[in-house]
């Protein structure tokens, strides 16, 4: 290296490095790139076309950022972003794009994916190409066919195998006779005439490769091909019943015939508002989810306000300074907070037992009476709310603690000479100045408890149910809690991502509301601007 | 003369007394309070020692003690039959599961906070804003689609699909561009800036400046964001729910959930023993370092 370029390198430290480090960067770019490429085609064969999608814009921003000098300072979150994109960011549009569609049970597949699918279905015709048949029966159970044609040729079929053209004396299969049908087959017995035609199963069973030539018998002496049933025609996009001539008409993901009947399976297809419009239309949907918005706003209230309440009270008592065993009696109320929240919440649901747990076996023996909480809608809300009291208030109990502590003494002793009372004291200076300091967290617990998932589904399950729904839903239920239930247990009423995700987009409004507000309470947005 | 002096000294003994009332008072509530915070946890206890399985028989101590539910959870009891119990295996998965996903996490995050504290390039503090304006999405509101973008790996990379402990991981390292950014490079910006300079006057890289004099004054920051981290993965039940099928490859939280299906009275006491096996490690890291994580938690919160 000659001087110029050691000052160069010098000034542009930010963007050069030596010449190996530069190869070893392309090579590894390289490698990557022969990467993505075979992940992004194995993507577009298996027809995930999203996938391809993002991940291609990820393998092109890659490629720039370690190409160009000038995206230095990204390479530093290269990975970071990425995984951003992949994982926060593209999921969120596939949210947003699920909820205008039907994606669910009877639509999970793309239109080319269902196509073939329905057409698989076969159907017996009454006319047509008929064939003369003689049963055969192995010792297993299993069945075969010989078949004569009008033109007198014969075959072989058995099932799921294709259909073999055959003759008597070939190998495996006996000698002839007087009707030229062969005596046997080698590991089949033949059957009579009037076994065979009083035989249950045989009319069932499809000889031959599905979707090459199928064979049905129909009648004691006819055996026919079996032909498609529904007929697509790609060019008005209809399937043709050839049994009885309906047309079954693409809407919106669903074959559906003018009488009403729909083919199987659909497939995912734009659906417009459908699912935002469901919500106000239709009643069994609206009417427990009008419930669950009320709930879902009035138990994060309640429960922002009483452990705050509590958590306060509970700093307020023991802020002074000397109070004895203060240090040990913070550590014991501390307890719920250091315990896993599933294993608490799995822990009360044992304690609220209605039959069996401990709390109303006491109350049982001391008053005579327990309340519900696990089946009567009242009590369950109560045993909600009293069990987040007991997860929540350490937290507030150490913020409050904190920021009582930065409220300066020399105020209170103002406000003592004036002659303010107690309550005076606290009302005036101490909730306010607190308010300043613990108000944004406030919000924030709101909104966690807004999407307090695991309370409502560990302990009671959203239960108990809404009886009249047409979804899973519960008289506790909350919004994602009810959204993970249409999305992943149906209970047999079919999984719907189309309405979760909806649903979702809901939340998000809701949630991406307070939050907003609550930045704009912290002045995060100022802080950015000022930290430059 | 003396009549002040006695006033004043009977006042101070009245004030003296009030304050020894107001200290006993308080300290009676203090009993209520940590009777309300700590008998959950008792019962708990003590349930896992009683010998008898149900709920309906418990009482505080337990009339037979015993370790069999201790025995039972880890399938030490010929004669328990409960199905698919793989408590060891839950406990492995779900430590191997949170610390790799913590330390990968640790790095993303701590590598981008130091360009955006110490870079200087046009889009800076529109990506930071960014950032924040993307937390508002809750990632749980996403669940259906990270489960189809789970489900899609795997069809293409059976490593990376379904019911994979990698699957899990790469989920959770998403969040890892989150919040906790913020928090690091709100911490870098205190390191002053001529420590770098130091080591830019030595020649030193970006990458040897970051690693050889930033790394090791982050530690304290590293620690709590560590920590809080591995805590938050560690107790997650939903996203592991959705993503893992088998009985054992499932972490603690879906395993503990297990139990309350079917007759959960019945399996009450070996419940108590994993829930208090599963729960100690965390309670045991938040008393030793609960004035750390105070901290990181208060700073956390408010600054964002």
């Amino acid at each position: 290296m000659n001087k110029t370029s050691r000052g160069q390198s010098k000034s542009r430290l930010a963007t050069e490095d030596s010449l190996a480090s530069k190869l070893i960067r392309i090579l590894l770019i390289v490698l990557f790139d022969v990467g993505s490429v075979w992940f992004i085609q194995s993507a577009l064969s298996l027809g995930f076309d999203q996938l391809v999608i993002v991940f291609a814009v990820i393998a092109v921003m890659l490629n720039l950022i370690f190409l160009l000098p000038r995206a230095y300072p990204f390479r530093w979150m290269a990975v970071g972003l990425s995984f951003l994109i992949l994982f926060t960011v593209y999921p969120i549009i596939f949210t947003i794009y699920v909820a205008f569609t039907n994606y669910g049970d009877g639509h999970l597949l793309t239109k080319e994916q269902a196509i073939p699918i329905i057409q698989k279905a076969t159907y017996l015709p009454e006319e047509g190409k008929s064939y003369s048949w003689t049963a055969f029966k192995a010792d297993s159970g299993e069945y075969a066919l010989w078949l004569v044609n009008p033109e007198g040729e014969s075959f072989l079929a058995k099932p799921g195998v294709e259909i073999v053209p055959a003759m008597p004396g070939d190998p495996g299969i006996g000698e002839a006779d007087s009707k030229g049908i062969p005596t046997s087959i080698e590991g089949y017995k033949r059957l009579n005439t009037l076994l065979a035609a009083a035989d249950k199963e045989l009319p069932k069973i499809k000889f031959g490769l599905e979707g090459d030539q199928t064979i049905q018998i129909r009648s004691p002496s006819e055996a026919a091909e079996l032909e498609i049933l529904y007929i697509y025609d790609p060019d008005t996009d209809t399937f043709t019943d050839q049994s009885n001539g309906d047309i079954y008409y693409n809407a919106s993901g669903t074959w559906t015939a003018r009488n009403g009947k729909i083919l199987k399976p659909g497939f995912r297809a734009f659906v417009g508002w459908k699912n935002f419009i469901d919500f106000s239309t239709s009643p069994a949907i609206r009417g427990p989810l009008v419930q669950i918005l009320t709930w879902n706003f009035i138990f994060p209230t309640f429960s922002v306000l009483s452990t705050f309440a509590l958590g306060l009270a509970i700093a307020i008592m023991f802020n002074d300074r000397d109070f004895p065993l203060k240090k040990l009696i913070r550590s014991l109320l501390l307890i719920p907070y250091t315990i896993p929240g599933l294993i608490s919440i799995i822990m009360w649901r044992g304690l609220l037992n209605s039959e069996f747990g401990v709390i109303n076996r006491f109350l049982e023996g001391l008053i005579g009476w327990a309340p519900p909480w696990m089946t009567e809608s009242f009590w369950a809300k109560v045993a909600i709310l009293l069990v987040n009291l007991w997860l929540g208030y350490p937290y507030f109990m150490l913020i409050s603690s904190g920021a009582l502590q930065s409220i300066p003494a020399d105020i209170y002793e103002a406000a003592t000479i004036d002659g303010a009372t107690s309550w005076q004291k606290f009302r005036d200076i101490t909730l306010p100045l607190l308010l300043v300091a613990v108000g944004p967290l406030l919000i924030a617990s709101y909104v966690f408890n807004f999407n307090n998932f695991n309370l409502i589904y560990l302990f009671i399950g959203g239960g108990p149910p809404i009886v009249g729904a047409s979804t899973q839903a519960g008289h506790t239920d909350i919004l994602i809690s009810y959204v993970y239930k249409l999305a992943f247990e149906s209970g047999g009423r079919g999984v719907q991502y189309g309405l979760a995700s909806a649903i979702s987009i809901i939340v998000f409004f809701i949630v991406g509301t307070i939050t907003l507000l609550q930045y704009r309470f912290t002045n995060m947005w100022e802080e950015v601007s000022e930290n430059v | 003369m003396s009549n002040i002096s006695r006033t004043y000294q009977s006042l101070r003994s009245s004030q003296k007394f009030q304050k020894r009332f107001s200290v006993a008072i308080r300290l009676i509530i203090a009993l209520f309070l940590i009777y309300f915070s700590i008998f959950p946890v008792l019962w708990i206890i003590s349930a896992s020692f009683n010998s008898s399985q149900s709920l309906a028989t418990q009482t505080l101590i337990p009339d037979r003690a015993s370790f069999i539910n201790y025995q039972r959870l880890f399938g030490a009891d010929p004669n328990y039959k409960f199905g698919d119990l793989y408590f060891q295996k839950w406990i492995f998965n779900s430590v191997k599961v949170a610390s790799i996903s913590t330390i990968l996490s640790l790095a993303i995050t701590t590598m981008a906070a130091y360009a955006f504290s110490r870079l200087r390039f046009a889009g800076r503090i529109a990506m930071l804003k960014g950032l924040l304006l993307i937390q508002v999405f809750p990632n749980l509101l996403a669940l259906v689609a990270i489960y189809v973008l789970i489900f899609q790996f795997g069809e293409i990379i059976p490593q990376l699909g379904l019911n994979t402990h990698a699957g899990l991981i790469l989920v959770y390292l998403g969040g890892s561009m989150g919040i906790n950014i913020w928090l690091m490079k709100g911490y870098l910006d205190t390191i002053p800036r001529a420590i770098d300079e130091s080591g830019m006057v030595d020649g030193a890289s970006h990458f040897q400046i970051f690693w050889h004099l930033l790394l090791p004054l982050l530690r304290p920051i590293l620690v709590v964001i560590g920590i809080l981290s591995f805590i938050g993965i560690y107790g997650d039940f939903l996203l592991a729910r959705i993503l893992l099928n088998d009985v054992d490859k499932y972490t603690l939280m879906v395993g503990l959930q297990i139990f309350t299906a079917g007759q959960f009275d019945q399996k009450w006491g070996v419940f108590a023993a994993g829930a208090l096996l599963g729960a100690l490690p965390i309670m045991t890291i938040y008393m030793i370092l609960q004035d750390q994580i105070v901290g990181g938690l208060t700073t956390g919160a408010v600054k964002g």
